[in-house]
């Protein structure tokens, strides 16, 4: 396993940024020239919200999550920049039907009308994803075992969530999201909320299937690793396929 | 909002739980028993000996000194097939695709229980094989490549890493969890469309609905299950019953016990009913070659399928692009973009 890590290096993500930006935009949403004008009025939209919440009452998304959507470790809020666009509104779908437990959430997403929700994942999945400072200590063995090669019945997390968890980008993006450099709290959050049937178990039920084998130390090891691992590689690094 | 899908009830068998391989196989085999034959031997049929529970030792546990690194020299060849043994394989396969977790998992015809069943008798070539000439067979057919001469080093080192995982498992015992489950012969046969639904469903994600899989930095990250890429009309998986056990015991990754096996049966004869490279046993003509080694109920070499006679074989030149790939899982993924 080799990660280029960029996380301190502000001067590498400047570099980064133009591929980022072309990774994360998605494939639903390439505007034609006719529809710049409604792109940008989307995103016009997208703003107005993150910024200042929405005329029926949804809270600034920015409070949370900061204005590009880097999130905030400290407080377990997960990143949305750079996440897929199908799959921020999914979850905000999710949130709406009450299926997706966390009652802030269901409050917001009750709040937004499929257009707002259409823009605001438009907008988010655009940004880039905020840099992840390395760990002082590296994330325990269990958790690198998970995650690059499985156990079990569990199979290498790496297989559905990407190179580095950074995700397998094009079509299949809106299904597996990357989880790289989301904060340790908010994935063990998830974990268990799947073994607790508190979150649908996504696309086919996949992932709820998964998190059901995973024991609680192993949920702690895990999220430990991907918190820790960068959301954006400089040059691709050859990395191995478990 | 649109109303989301529910999350489909599932029967999750307790096979799965993270138990000991005791507890496992125990779960395992007194489940439904049209589940797994295996089951039935478990109750000691007259004559036959009762199947024993085994689990192989954790891989940290590989020791550190000159027989670890041939046991960690085959765990990456496993795991790695083509960048350890470029010389010897034909498409983008690895042997873990088909043995999970580097060939540990039960139900998934795992190395620890194959190494202490051999040397085997073989309808296939018709005499006693060793393992390594077992081993000589998924190169072959599996990896649609060329057996490695007895003795080479990627035999010794596969062999070595079969050998320590197999530490403790009585020689010549029937274990648990050997082999793929077999299941029973399905009460309506198996069915082309059904299959192509069972597909679209719960596998095109996945391996694309062109059945070509995804490739990630060169690597076949998602594995083809037909076309020039994928195992050749020689390998067991062309073959029903062993497809339909893989399937249902492992797939979706991650998910398996979750089709019924019915279901199973049917996306294996879907997958089967696709082109793969030639049988290498190949006598000159489809129907010779099938008449010598595609004679089976469970063979679909030689049939015809949808208007089309099996067996001409997938060349290398056919090889996707990934742009193909992906243009042909957008038709698939579409109800996962919104
Ligand atoms: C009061 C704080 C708060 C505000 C304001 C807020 N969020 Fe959240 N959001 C959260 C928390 C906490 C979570 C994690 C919930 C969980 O643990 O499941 C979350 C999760 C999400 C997720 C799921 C992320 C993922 O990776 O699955 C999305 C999408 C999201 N928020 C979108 C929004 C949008 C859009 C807005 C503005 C309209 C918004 N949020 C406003 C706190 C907030
Ligand atoms: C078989 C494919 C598969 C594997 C393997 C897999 N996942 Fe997932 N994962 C998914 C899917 C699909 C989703 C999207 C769920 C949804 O739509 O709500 C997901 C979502 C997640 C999320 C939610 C991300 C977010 O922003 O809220 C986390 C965290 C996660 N997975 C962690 C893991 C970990 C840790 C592992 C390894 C132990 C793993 N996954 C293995 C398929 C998989
Ligand atoms: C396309 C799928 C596939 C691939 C790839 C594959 N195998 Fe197999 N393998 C099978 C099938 C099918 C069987 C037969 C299982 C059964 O009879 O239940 C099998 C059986 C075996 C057995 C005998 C198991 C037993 O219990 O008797 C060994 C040993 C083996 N494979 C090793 C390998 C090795 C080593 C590789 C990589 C070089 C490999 N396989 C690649 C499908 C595959
Ligand atoms: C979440 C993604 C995913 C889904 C969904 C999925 N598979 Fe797989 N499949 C894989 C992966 C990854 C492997 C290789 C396993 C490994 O290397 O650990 C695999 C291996 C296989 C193999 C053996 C390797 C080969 O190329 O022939 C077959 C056969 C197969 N899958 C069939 C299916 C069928 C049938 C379905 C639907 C019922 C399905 N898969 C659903 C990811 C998936």
């Amino acid at each position: 396993m080799k990660f280029t890590c960029l996380a301190s290096l502000g001067f590498a993500l400047l570099l980064t940024v133009g591929l980022a930006a072309a990774q994360s935009s998605q494939p639903a949403a390439p505007p034609a020239a006719a529809d710049a004008g409604a792109a940008a009025a989307q995103m016009a939209l997208a703003r107005q919200i993150v910024l200042h919440g929405s005329p029926q009452g949804a809270h600034a998304c920015a409070t949370c999550h900061g204005e590009q959507g880097q999130g905030r470790i400290k407080a377990a809020f997960p990143h949305l920049a750079g996440l897929p666009r199908g799959y921020l509104v999914r979850q905000l779908q999710h949130f709406d039907v009450l299926a997706r437990d966390n009652p802030s959430m269901q409050a917001i997403a009750h709040k937004l009308t499929s257009t707002q929700i259409d823009a605001l994942a438009t907008y988010f999945s655009r940004q880039v994803p905020p840099p992840i400072m390395p760990p002082a200590t590296p994330p325990p063995a269990l958790g690198t075992e998970l995650a690059l090669q499985g156990r079990n019945a569990v199979p290498a997390c790496v297989t559905c969530h990407g190179p580095g968890g950074r995700g397998l980008g094009g079509a299949l993006s809106a299904a597996f999201p990357p989880i790289a450099g989301q904060p340790a709290v908010y994935i063990e959050r998830q974990l268990k909320a799947w073994k607790q049937g508190q979150r649908p178990p996504g696309p086919d039920g996949l992932m709820g299937a998964i998190a059901k084998h995973l024991s609680v130390a192993e949920i702690t090891a895990v999220s430990q690793y991907f918190a820790a691992q960068p959301t954006l590689v400089v040059a691709s690094a050859p990395e191995v396929k478990p | 909002m649109s109303a989301i899908m529910r999350p489909r009830a599932r029967m999750r068998s307790l096979a799965m739980l993270p138990l000991a391989a005791l507890a496992l196989s125990a779960c395992e085999h007194s489940a439904p028993p049209q589940k797994n034959s295996a089951a039935s031997a478990v109750a000691a049929k007259p004559g036959k000996p009762a199947a024993v529970a085994f689990t192989p030792p954790p891989l940290h546990a590989i020791p550190d000194d000159a027989f670890g690194a041939e046991v960690r020299k085959g765990e990456a060849l496993f795991r790695n097939t083509a960048a350890h043994a470029p010389q010897y394989v034909g498409n983008t396969l690895t042997c873990q695709n088909c043995h999970l977790d580097a060939g540990r998992l039960a139900d998934s015809a795992p190395m620890w229980a194959a190494w202490v069943s051999y040397p085997a008798y073989r309808s296939k070539n018709q005499r006693v094989n060793t393992f390594q000439e077992r081993l000589q067979g998924c190169f072959k057919f599996s990896m649609n490549g060329k057996a490695p001469p007895l003795g080479a080093p990627e035999l010794v080192a596969l062999e070595a890493y079969s050998y320590w995982m197999a530490q403790g498992a009585p020689t010549g015992a029937r274990l648990i969890g050997a082999g793929y489950p077999k299941l029973a012969r399905p009460a309506q046969g198996w069915d082309y469309a059904r299959g192509e639904s069972v597909y679209r469903e719960h596998c095109a994600l996945c391996h694309a609905a062109d059945g070509q899989g995804l490739m990630v930095d060169g690597k076949a990250w998602f594995p083809p299950l037909w076309g020039p890429q994928s195992y050749n009309w020689g390998a067991g998986m062309s073959r029903l019953d062993l497809a339909a056990g893989f399937i249902k015991a492992n797939m979706p990754l991650g998910n398996g016990n979750n089709l019924s096996d019915q279901q199973a049966w049917d996306v294996a004869y879907y997958i089967d009913s696709h082109e793969r490279p030639q049988d290498p046993r190949y006598m000159g003509s489809i129907e010779a070659t099938r008449v010598a080694f595609h004679d089976g109920p469970y063979e679909t070499y030689g049939r015809t399928v949808q208007g089309h006679r099996l067996g001409a074989g997938a060349g290398v030149t056919g090889g996707s692009t990934v742009e193909h790939m992906m243009q042909a899982r957008g038709a698939a993924a579409a109800p996962l973009r919104d």
